[in-house]
């Protein structure tokens, strides 16, 4: 836990404007020169409910959650439902307040709408006896009566940022620009009254005890804020991708939707159609006829895709699944994150599984894997399928806006031109063999276009002679599922040697106990991992992002060097240790697993104390809501 | 430049070119009407001035999926109750190609309904050719969504409680813009119907007729059949949704009688096709988006353009 951070929590009910509040506060406390990163927790419900946003903010690097927060501007639920006795949800009003009590930290600031949530409710909570236990500072405000006054009552979010600036002695230049970027008129004039009374008020008002101020930093280079699934977007708007076909399905719908809205101006389709069957379907046909493209969906909606992903494959048309886990099984949790779709995406689907899939862990990786999940997949002709979830898809975090500055890459990789085809084999009818195995190249077979020229095959998903006819021939069929499989070794054989490795490694080198962990969690076991080495010990991190084909030989040097292991990820039957288990076939006496899965993602203090648990001697059990799974024997 | 030069080339095309020398006689069964279906879309294709290279056809998975097996296109064998979507894409990846989806009656208002129902609403412009049995063949004959109620199978040892589908009304209500059916034992008409489905611009549903010989013995060869533009006992306008619906409900309540009601059923020509509707929103490119990835000259939006909004 470090002293020289600030993590802002806004919490309020569904509708009441936390996700636009935050964005800006996130963006004001970057422009100021910090480096921030946020987190959203909220329900599957369009009004009411408890919702937050959190941001982190620090004149350092920040890729996780931290451990608790210690800024709560509670809103209250303005949609709250009315409380009955015999309803479970309780007085769901006050909830953005008494939810988060909690994870604030010793000497943390709360704000709170006294103009929503009333005294007694607050006395009901015993707000001020745990306010005095822990040293918290309280500033009740009438935030929504503020907002009246000088506007409308929706503007309350305004008043409270207000107050944030205020007693973290923040200037309000870039809070005051944001605003005018995003509104004018009237509806600024009133937002930047409000803003500036909230101000003053509560620096008239309070003599301040508490010790929190903004952090103070400063930026080499022009920053952007944006999320994982705009960057798992622009990745494929810089790959060439112009189709995109979806079904909205949380939390997959942001890609989607980022795209959907870009597409046009770039020359692009998006379709919305009738199921997540038909969208990968969609995304076979155009891939067919010659563009690049992709579809998505969440776990559910994923399953529906198996079909058409299968097809993929057996006809080796490129395409570009992504997969936004939340927590299952079924409906699940739709708005909470987990990485339990694992095994769903590597195997689903009839057959010998012939796909690559990349989980990637930060921002960055999620704009870069995309980009290689287009090239693998129109290179070897395959499905490629970037994995992520409800936490990479909603966390916002800054990136050199440089980062950004490269070329987009609209090359079709193994596909011919008419003038290429006229050179290519074909079957005495005037076929071209599309399939064919006696001249593939690492399993690649080159494929033309319908349209093209001299360029007619068959592509069906029934195993296939080299001009595409149905065959059940035992020679081809082993030619062509040999020739498939190829591909893969070949992808990985490039990804080993030819190509910037997508797994991350950090803490200390010469370490005997590592860390091992998968997508989005790495940000937090980065952090931990730090920490832990700070604090005297010694340990080693791996954070792995291709999951298909693995990275055998990367992953068997880091766990050859270690004595023992930790896996961590979020999902109660520990899939990736069983994925590395299957595909390494060793190692299980040394892999204990962190799992974690009850709908939050893991904080660093977490996978800190998973560490200590594990070393420990004595039997203790950690007091966050994990599991330990022992190692083989142990 | 075209990157695509089969499409829209002029020249003198020959039926012929339209068997593939790799598996020129299909398998199936004697006296299936399968062939009917192939042969006229091999009659058909050239009389529009199509080339092989320039059609796309699209099947799904039955007797009927092996359509492309038996007609030298390019060809798109996809999976069951799926040949819409993929055609779908086909089309709005490259609008001039020529495309044909087809698969069987099991295949297009069974599994694969939810995906006619919204094919025929958008009103792609495409052919989409039925292979309407009433039976699922190259299982071994079980109870199809077209089977007359009280059809005996292995699946429905005791008849099938279910009345049978209505493919063409349910084909109107969701929007097809051109409508027909036809049988495999009246060629000349099959042949017709087939050309002008591919020349309509919209979503053009086939409903043909096809006998299957082996497992649905009890049903009818389709025979004697009735033309409806041609017969004096039926007079409605193709072009009047109403008078469409009610022949169209009525040629599906006699067929199970004995009666076989063929002909044409709805015309719309003034309903925009997709490719038309997304245009005019703004969401379709000019130039057919799989030319672009061949034009060297094409110029491709950066994600860094995009980032103002997020400084």
């Amino acid at each position: 836990m470090s002293d020289d951070e600030l993590i802002w929590r806004i919490a309020g009910g569904s509708g009441d404007g936390i996700d636009s509040t935050s964005q800006n506060f996130a963006k004001a406390l970057m422009r100021s020169g910090l480096d921030v990163f946020t987190h959203r927790h909220y329900p599957s419900r369009i009004r009411g409910g408890h919702t937050y946003v959190e941001i982190r903010a620090a004149d350092h690097e920040v890729q996780s959650r931290g451990d608790g927060y210690n800024f709560l501007l509670s809103l209250g639920d303005s949609f709250a439902r009315n409380p009955q006795e015999e309803a479970y949800y309780g007085n769901e009003e006050i909830k953005p307040l008494s939810e988060n009590l909690d994870e604030l930290r010793e000497g943390g600031i709360i704000v709170y709408d006294e103009g929503l949530i009333s005294e007694e409710d607050v006395d009901a909570i015993d707000l001020h006896e745990r306010a005095e236990e822990n040293d918290w500072h309280v500033f009740p405000m009438d935030l929504r009566g503020l907002a009246r006054e000088h506007g409308r009552e929706v503007m309350r979010n305004t008043a409270g940022v207000g107050v944030t600036a205020a007693l973290l002695d923040m200037e309000l230049e870039h809070i005051e620009d944001l605003m005018s970027d995003a509104m004018g008129g009237d509806v600024l004039e009133a937002n930047l009254e409000i803003l500036h009374e909230a101000y003053e008020t509560t620096r008239e008002e309070y003599e301040f005890e508490h010790d929190l101020r903004a952090p103070e930093g400063t930026h080499d280079a022009e920053q952007a804020l944006l999320s994982g699934s705009n960057a798992i977007a622009y990745g494929a708007i810089d790959a060439g991708c112009r189709f995109i076909a979806g079904y909205p399905m949380t939390p997959w719908t942001d890609v989607f939707t980022i795209l959907a809205q870009n597409f046009p101006d770039m020359g692009g389709v998006s379709e919305q159609v009738e199921d997540e069957i038909a969208a990968a379907a969609l995304a076979v046909g155009a891939s067919h006829a010659g563009v690049k493209a992709m579809s998505g969906s969440s776990g559910g909606g994923f399953a529906l895709m198996s079909e058409p992903l299968g097809l993929a494959e057996m006809t080796e048309t490129p395409v570009v699944l992504v997969e936004s886990m939340r927590a299952g099984p079924s409906t699940g949790m739709p708005t909470k994150p987990e990485q339990a779709d694992l095994e769903h995406v590597l195997y689903t689907s009839q057959g010998d599984s012939q796909r690559v899939v990349f989980a990637p862990g930060t921002i960055e990786e999620a704009y870069e894997q995309t980009r290689l999940a287009f090239d693998i997949a129109w290179d070897y002709q395959i499905p490629a399928i970037v994995i992520y979830d409800q936490k990479l898809s909603g966390e916002n975090t800054n990136v050199d806006v440089d980062f950004f500055d490269r070329e987009v890459s609209p090359d079709l990789g193994s596909t011919l031109t008419e003038d290429e085809l006229r050179e290519a084999a074909h079957d005495n009818s005037g076929k071209f063999k599309r399939f064919n195995y006696e001249t593939a190249e690492n399993g690649v077979a080159s494929r033309s276009i319908p349209g093209q020229k001299g360029g007619r095959f068959l592509a069906t998903g029934n195993e296939h002679s080299p001009v595409g006819h149905i065959s059940e021939d035992p020679d081809n069929r082993v030619a062509q599922m040999d020739r498939r499989l190829e591909k893969l070794e070949s992808i990985r054989a490039e990804l080993d040697e030819e190509r910037e490795s997508t797994q991350t490694y950090f803490g200390d080198e010469t370490a005997d106990y590592g860390i091992i962990t998968w997508g989005s969690s790495q940000g937090a076991v980065e952090e931990a991992i730090g920490r832990l080495n700070e604090n005297g010990h010694s340990v080693k991190g791996l954070s792995v992002s291709d999951m298909m084909p693995f990275p055998e030989r990367e992953v068997t040097e880091f766990l050859e060097s270690v004595d023992e292991a930790m896996v961590v990820e979020m999902n109660a039957t520990a899939q990736f240790r069983g994925l590395l288990q299957k595909e390494l076939g060793r190692f299980g006496e040394k892999l204990t697993s962190l799992l974690k899965y009850n709908g939050n993602p893991f904080e660093p203090a977490e996978i800190v104390e998973g560490y200590e648990v594990n070393l420990a001697e004595e039997d203790r059990e950690p007091t966050a809501q994990v599991r330990i799974e022992p190692a083989a024997g142990d | 430049m075209s990157a695509f030069n089969a499409i829209g080339e002029e020249r003198e095309i020959d039926r012929d070119e339209f068997t593939p020398g790799v598996e020129p006689q299909p398998t199936w069964c004697p006296g299936c009407g399968d062939f009917g279906v192939l042969k006229s879309l091999k009659q058909a294709l050239p009389e529009v001035g199509k080339t092989p290279e320039e059609v796309l056809t699209v099947t799904g998975i039955g007797c009927s999926g092996k359509l492309n097996s038996y007609l030298d296109t390019y060809g798109f064998h996809t999976i069951h109750g799926r040949s819409l979507p993929v055609a779908r894409a086909a089309k709005l990846a490259n609008p001039e190609l020529e495309v044909i989806a087809a698969g069987g009656d099991g295949d297009g208002y069974g599994i694969g309904g939810n995906h006619f129902i919204h094919t025929a609403r958008e009103n792609h412009d495409m052919t989409y050719i039925v292979f309407n049995n009433e039976i699922f063949g190259l299982t071994k004959g079980q109870t199809s969504p077209t089977s007359p109620k009280g059809h005996k199978s292995k699946t429905q040892p005791s008849g099938s409680a279910k009345t049978p589908i209505r493919p063409l009304s349910q084909s109107l209500t969701a929007g097809a813009s051109y409508i027909a059916r036809t049988a495999a034992v009246n060629p000349n008409q099959a042949k017709e119907i087939i050309k002008e489905a591919i020349e309509h611009d919209g979503f053009a549903h086939v409903d043909f007729l096809t006998q299957c010989p082996t497992w649905n013995k009890d049903a009818r060869q389709y025979v004697p059949y009735i033309d409806v533009q041609e017969s004096d006992d039926y007079e409605f306008d193709v072009t009047d949704r109403a008078e469409a619906a009610e022949m169209m409900r009525e040629t599906e309540d006699v067929l199970n009688e004995g009666t076989v009601l063929t002909g044409r059923y709805y015309v719309d020509e003034d309903r925009p096709s997709y490719t038309e509707e997304k245009a005019a929103v703004g969401e379709l490119p000019d130039q057919p988006l799989a030319e672009r990835y061949f034009d060297d000259d094409a110029e491709w939006e950066r994600s860094y353009d995009l980032l103002e909004r997020h400084t």
